[in-house]
């Protein structure tokens, strides 16, 4: 009963969604351009069968998973940083400011120049994608810190870097984790378009070449497989937060 | 020689109009080692900020602040905080890990700080819930934590910025004879900072009533000579506290006729 109730949910709202795929394409649409879940469903399970599914999700997970690492070990000191130090938030300010502003995704062309279409150019945009959401969310963070948590630690003896240890990083945890979360999101968007402009392989490339040869199930598995990863690893993540990070979750 | 004593301080802010303004001016006090020092006034008189100047929180803008005859120069764990909210508390950690903060801050080893953290629970009767986080716990449990935190650390004074202010009124009354207890078991000095004549006669071994703000300093001390557990009903008592009522509320007419100049009179 209870996993009826806590999860209930979760399979009722999975199952209408395809149920609502399947109506759309089988009785109002009825196109070969909109294929039902089930035709989706057994070419899904074949190009799972020929590897080439497989092949495909683990190339473009890798690169996200590279990319949104490396971003975020960058991003996280460079946010803590901002936060705590005002000089250096107003001489980094109009880099982030800037930056944010131009998607990754617009970014493409100029990584494509400066490095081909390589992996390194996935890992740059990636980075890119993940880098100002991670500082942005970091730095403000810690500027939001509850000044008597630090006064405090002053009255309790702690030095300056105890209080950045002790106080400072711990309470911008949630922060810290929000932005990555975020920056996730930005990661799956990023990549699928720089597979689809310029890439040898990918899911990405599999819906640009579905699209090429007219695979239209082919497509559909691309976009299928993209929400459930999508779905599964925030799934992980918030998991992870909840295993790992629960108690600085923001209580008090 | 006083354990405290402020001589001739003034602290001075900036609105965000660019304004200057004097929140205490001409402030002059002597507190003593042992002393349950109780300062009263109405809101706005500028007690916050001589707590804030006493932690080393904030600087004088002129005068003096001594401290075992030393100038006060900044926080030191010489002086613990009892602050009026919850948001001094470390979420990210348990009742037991707060209290253990300033320990663990001076490398004391793990065993002997987890004792003694624990030894100072007990004392404000928190035992229980050591292993609690403090969003587990209601309003005057987190105040038992604070103060833990704080009297674990054998601070020479301890400074109490209304810390009780946001708790109901039973919970109040507890923790005000709970607190009487735990000075006169401690034996430690407290500047304690409230806006409610009951609780500084119930508590204050000597108390100071404040002129209404800007540019507030000691209107009047007052000893206040009870003897054991104070009792609410009792004459004294109630001398005590029509005596303090008369002087606060004249601070508070002035208070309010300077806010709302052409109240009602």
């Amino acid at each position: 009963m209870r996993w009826v109730r806590e999860h209930g949910g979760y399979v009722i709202g999975f199952a209408s969604l395809f149920l609502l795929w399947h109506v759309a394409a089988v009785y109002l649409v009825q196109s070969a351009l909109f294929p039902p879940p089930g035709s989706v469903i057994t070419r899904a399970v074949a190009l799972f069968r020929d590897g080439t599914l497989v092949a495909n999700v683990a190339i473009s997970l890798q690169r996200i998973l590279t990319g949104f690492v490396a971003g975020s070990l960058l991003g996280i000191p460079i946010g803590l940083c901002m936060g705590s130090f005002p000089p250096v938030r107003r001489i980094l300010d109009p880099y982030t400011e800037f930056l944010r502003f131009i998607p990754a995704v617009a970014m493409i062309t100029v990584a494509v120049i400066w490095f081909g279409i390589g992996e390194t150019s996935k890992l740059f945009l990636i980075i890119y994608a993940t880098v100002f959401v991670v500082v942005l969310n970091t730095a403000a963070g810690v500027a939001s810190i509850a000044r008597n948590k630090i006064r405090a630690a002053q009255a309790l003896g702690a030095t300056r870097f105890q209080i950045f240890c002790h106080v400072a990083l711990p309470a911008t945890v949630p922060y810290i984790l929000t932005g990555m979360r975020l920056a996730m999101t930005n990661s799956f968007v990023t990549i699928v378009a720089a597979e689809l402009v310029a890439a040898n392989n990918g899911l990405g490339k599999m819906l640009w070449d579905a699209r090429l040869y007219m695979l239209v199930d082919d497509i559909f598995v691309a976009l299928l497989v993209l929400g459930l990863l999508g779905f599964i690893i925030d799934r992980i993540f918030r998991w992870c937060i909840f295993l790992f990070a629960g108690r600085y979750s923001p209580v008090v | 020689m006083a354990l405290v004593s402020f001589h001739d301080v003034r602290k001075t802010y900036r609105s965000l109009q660019g304004v200057d303004y004097s929140a205490v001016e001409h402030f002059d006090l002597e507190i003593e080692a042992g002393e349950f020092f109780c300062l009263l006034g109405p809101s706005g008189c500028g007690k916050t900020t001589v707590l804030k100047m006493l932690a080393g929180f904030e600087a004088p803008s002129a005068g003096e602040i001594l401290m075992d005859g030393r100038p006060v120069t900044g926080a030191s764990r010489d002086r613990g905080v009892v602050f009026q909210g919850d948001d001094s508390l470390y979420g990210w950690l348990t009742a037991v890990e707060n209290v253990e903060f300033g320990l663990r801050m001076r490398r004391v080893p793990r065993s002997e700080r987890r004792r003694r953290a624990l030894e100072f629970l007990d004392l404000v009767g928190l035992a229980g819930q050591a292993d609690k986080y403090p969003s587990e716990l209601s309003g005057g449990m987190k105040q038992r934590i604070q103060l833990a935190r704080a009297l674990v650390n054998e601070p020479k004074m301890l400074l109490m910025d209304e810390p009780f202010a946001a708790l109901d009124a039973q919970t109040r009354a507890v923790m005000q004879e709970e607190l009487r207890n735990i000075w006169q078991a401690t034996g430690t000095s407290v500047l304690f900072i409230t806006h409610d004549i009951d609780e500084a006669v119930s508590l204050a071994t000597r108390l100071g009533v404040m002129y209404a703000g800007p540019a507030s300093r000691l209107k009047e001390v007052v000893d206040v000579e009870l003897e054991g557990a104070r009792n609410r009903t009792d004459d004294r008592f109630l001398a005590y506290y029509r005596r303090v009522y008369g002087m606060i509320r004249e601070e508070v007419e002035v208070a309010r006729r300077r806010e709302h100049p052409g109240g009602p009179r």
